[in-house]
């Protein structure tokens, strides 16, 4: 390094005097300064390896420490899912780690209302103590189902453990019922498999891509953008359905523009033309599905002009794709997404994609959907659970979505209304809320308001005080990810791999790591026996230490990579499915058993009157929707958010780029001011927002008022009747001037 | 003795570029750059009309010119050409005078707090010790490239010869080292 530092201040001189002489000044009286080269002096003289928590995908990192202070966080080039690198977010944890408005201290609220956000400062000794007393008297009067954990995030883990061994199932995510779970049962219906996340999908061998809705980019999942762009640059041919013209359509060779709520019969007609004109992978249905006459039937009146008047895509257009997407088979993907929760038949509209990827035969093939593997380790032995974890009380009587596969949250929330489910009646009486905002999250907030104001106890543990923090009666803050180890959980992925979550830094003020208040609220319950360690990094080891892992190594480098096994037929892979059949079930028997429809039925959905505009969200690359709002660093790029608006339209109502609007929905909730973009990347009939802005937490100083916050304007959902997830793209919004 | 001289430039692959701003972000935290200012931004140009549209995004920073209007519009020799000429200021030569702001194209430059004129270094600081810019680092898609055009091996020399690409103002005759790849 010397050497080079040399070489350059040589090389810097000559450079110098040849400006000097090119511009005939002298600077002489700007002193004798040599050209240095300013190092910024952000390398850590430590380097500590862990994982991210900026958003859920679980990229590797190493955070530099200097002088105890974090000063950047790079990707670990040895982890398989950052392979070095980082989506905005990533590097943004600084921003979190330093983030003024942290919770600092326990907090109890002793007067007033929930959500009046008036809260005393106490000791842990005396939150913990409050907490676990309520929650044995609950479990004492109502019984421990009575409890609900809404849960989001790695470090939720240890409260999971804590609920179940307490005695209650209703352990549930918004990100299932409001996210992600009409995929999950679409493609376990069909394939007998979710796809998980991170997604099993190799974007990157594929030849075809077909996004629908999903807009790789905005949303900036490491891997499979690294795997997206690593496919365009092979030449992948990008096939995007979207009102809007996202990132992806960007990168399309076709960008068709549907219109809002009518995807189901896109892919209906695209499954006509590919079974009509004989382009489907006719050995591999035959040996791996069942229900393909069935199908052929299903969609033999779908055809492509019939699926223009209703879509708006050109028949031409839409027969075109369909011979692009067979074509390119078994390497053309067609995305499952990510949030499906959409106009209400999401589960089937999932299922329609399942079997249009069950055509093409890309299920277990390279460039498709692949079948992960992952490392073991052994779990730290501990006594059965009190509860089973399917005792969920989301649903009357438990039976309303037999397919829903998780607890869905939205049905939590009624069933803490009296008189709102069935059962033995007894509403649910406390939640403990881990790191999810459930104002933002949960559709039809005033339903939320009633549930909070109606439990006994409302517990939140969170590192930021957001929203529903207001609400709770007692605030456990959590420190951020840097500052903690978290439990170990193998990720399944494309090859098998190990890592761990370790502290950078000791916790900031009195913050906590979530294992820790788990513990300690365990012990409160006589439930030490759940957690026989001390400190969940003495766990780790020993979990580790019992797997025959190299535990010093692992923390050296943060990841252990497993040896590959196949994953599609290409590597050896044998095709197996999970299904009743063990076949891939175009058809579905299960479905037809549960009286709903078998096959993916078109459903017409309401539009939006003139004047009205389906109001339709997503994200930001840079954010993970309210997580990261309030976070300086991530923002100094992307401060709030817009309402997109068709510039056509914008135009025709006097409406200028940059002008501030308000949104009205069909309930008349307005929304607050938010800047207008007017723009030809949209459809006339919808409006575009990023979710997770326009807070109201009054601890949120930065991201308070900024932006306008779409769930707010989600008073109306479509729940679907085989996920039971909500739909929330059903509502409608006029444009104002603010 | 004669080393070949180096030329460092950058290739930013309009193609695979999402706009996801982990390269501002990723300079921010590398180079300690100060809150409200970033050294590298993105660009996204749309053009055409609902629905015939196209895009493209750019990561855009300082060009690091082979004939730079700021290093010849120094009156202190601050602003000047380093290794690989690479455009660099020194900041205890910088008086903030604000001409190389007026002169640079391209609208790279900006004043630091601490009483400077900063921009883009290509993170020589790295480079001189073998590892690639910040930037080019995070890039999750692989838009951004690093090297010596002088040295045809090198990602940015096989990139300028295989692909078709395009500078920023060609017109301002500065002959940029920042290279779109379309």
């Amino acid at each position: 390094m010397a050497q080079s530092r040399r070489e350059f201040i040589k090389i810097g001189g000559v450079g110098a005097a040849a400006a000097v002489a090119g511009t005939g000044l002298a600077s002489q009286w700007w002193g004798l300064d040599p050209d240095v080269v300013h190092d910024p002096g952000t390398d850590g003289d430590k380097i500590v390896p862990t994982f991210c928590e900026l958003c859920f995908w679980k990229c590797g990192v190493l955070a530099h420490v200097k002088n105890g202070r974090v000063t950047k966080i790079v990707g670990n080039p040895a982890h398989p899912l950052s392979n070095g690198r980082l989506c905005p977010r990533g590097t943004g944890g600084t921003g979190l780690l330093y983030d003024p408005d942290r919770l600092k201290k326990p907090l109890l609220r002793r007067k007033g209302n929930r959500g009046d956000q008036t809260f005393e400062e106490v000791s842990w000794e005396t939150a913990l103590d409050f907490t676990a007393e309520k929650l044995l008297k609950i479990q004492k009067e109502c019984g421990p189902e009575k409890v609900a954990l809404f849960s989001h995030g790695f470090g939720g883990s240890f409260f999971k453990h804590l609920l179940f061994a307490y005695g209650s199932g209703n352990v549930t995510a918004p990100s299932y019922g409001q996210c992600r779970g009409p995929r999950e049962v679409g493609f376990q219906l069909t394939f007998g498999s979710p796809v998980g996340s991170p997604e099993t999908l190799d974007v990157a061998n594929a030849r075809v891509i077909t996004l629908i809705g999903s807009h790789l980019g905005e949303n900036m999942h490491n891997t499979q953008v690294q795997d997206f762009a690593a496919a365009i640059a092979k030449g992948a041919t990008v096939i995007a359905v979207d009102p809007r013209f996202s990132t992806a359509a960007g990168k399309a060779k076709y960008w068709l523009p549907i219109k809002p709520g009518t995807d189901m019969a896109l892919l209906l007609a695209w499954m006509h033309v590919i079974i009509n004109e004989g382009l489907y992978d006719r050995e591999y249905v035959e040996t791996h599905a069942t229900g393909f006459e069935e199908l052929r039937k299903h969609v033999a009146d779908k055809t492509p002009e019939w699926a223009f008047t209703e879509t708006t895509i050109r028949p031409e257009v839409i027969v075109e794709t369909a011979r692009v997407i067979a074509g390119a088979r078994p390497a053309s993907l067609i995305h499952p997404g990510r949030h499906t929760t959409w106009y209400g038949d999401d589960a089937q509209r999932s299922r329609a994609v399942a079997i249009l990827n069950a055509l093409v035969g890309s299920w277990g093939r390279r460039g498709g959907i692949f079948v992960p593997s992952s490392m073991k380790v052994p779990a730290t032995p501990v006594p059965a659970y009190a509860a089973k974890p399917k005792t969920a009380q989301d649903h009357p009587n438990g039976v309303a979505y037999p397919f829903a596969d998780e607890v869905l949250s939205h049905g939590v929330c009624d069933a803490t209304i009296p008189g709102r489910i069935g059962g033995d009646g007894c509403p649910i009486k406390a939640w403990i809320v881990y790191g999810t905002n459930l104002l933002q999250a949960l559709p039809q907030r005033a339903n939320v308001l009633e549930a909070i104001q109606k439990l006994d106890l409302l517990v939140a543990i969170d590192v930021l005080p957001a929203e529903i923090v207001g609400y709770a009666d007692v605030v456990l803050p959590e420190c951020t990810y840097l500052e903690r180890w978290d439990d170990i959980a193998p990720v399944p992925w494309r090859e098998p791999f190990l890592a761990i979550r370790q502290p950078v830094v000791p916790p900031l003020f009195d913050s906590k790591p979530g294992w820790w208040i788990a513990k300690q609220l365990a012990n409160r319950m006589n439930l030490g026996q759940y957690f026989p360690w001390d400190d969940a990094g003495a766990m780790v080891e020993a979990r580790l230490a019992a797997g025959g892992y190299d535990v010093a190594a692992l923390k050296a480098k943060g990841v252990v990579r497993g040896k590959p096994v196949p994953t599609t037929t290409e590597d050896g892979l044998a095709l197996s499915f999970a299904t009743p059949s063990k076949k891939i079930e175009l058809y579905s028997k299960q479905m037809e058993a549960a009286g709903l429809p078998p096959l993916p039925p078109y459903t017409r959905h309401e539009q939006p009157a003139s004047g009205q505009f389906r109001l339709l969200f997503g994200r930001t690359p840079v954010h993970t929707f309210g997580r990261t709002t309030n976070n300086r660093f991530l923002s100094e790029v992307t401060k709030d958010n817009e309402v997109w608006l068709n510039a056509k339209i914008a135009k025709e109502r006097g409406l200028a780029n940059g002008e501030r609007v308000v949104l009205v929905n069909q309930d008349g909730v307005r929304s607050m001011p938010a800047k207008l973009k007017a723009t030809q990347r949209i459809r006339p009939d919808c409006v575009f927002v990023v979710h997770g802005y326009g807070h109201t937490s009054e601890g949120l100083k930065f991201a308070k008022n900024r932006g306008v916050d779409d769930s707010a304007l989600v008073t109306k959902v479509a729940v679907d009747p085989v996920a039971g997830s909500t739909g929330m793209s059903v509502n409608f919004v006029s444009v104002e001037r603010a | 003795m004669s080393v070949p001289k180096k030329r460092y430039a950058m290739t930013v692959d309009t193609r695979t570029c999402v706009g996801c701003k982990a390269c501002v972000l990723s300079c921010k935290a590398e180079n300690d750059v100060p809150d409200g200012f970033c050294r590298d931004w993105i660009v996204e140009d749309v053009r055409g009309e609902f629905p015939l549209l196209a895009a493209e995004i750019r990561s855009e920073r300082c060009n690091h010119c082979s004939d730079a209007p700021c290093v010849k519009n120094c009156p202190t020799g601050a602003s000047h050409v380093n290794e690989g000429g690479t455009v660099l200021v020194t900041h205890g030569k910088c008086s903030g005078c604000k001409a190389c702001i007026a002169a640079c194209p391209y609208d790279a430059r900006f004043v630091n707090p601490k009483g400077y004129i900063d921009k883009c270094t290509f993170c020589l600081h790295r480079v001189q010790v073998g590892v690639l810019p910040a930037c080019v680092t995070v890039c999750p898609t692989r838009t951004l490239a690093f090297g010596d055009l002088n040295d045809p091996e090198s990602p940015v020399a096989m990139n300028l010869s295989s692909r078709r690409w395009k500078v920023n103002h060609p017109e301002s005759g500065a002959q940029p080292n920042l290279y779109f790849l379309l």
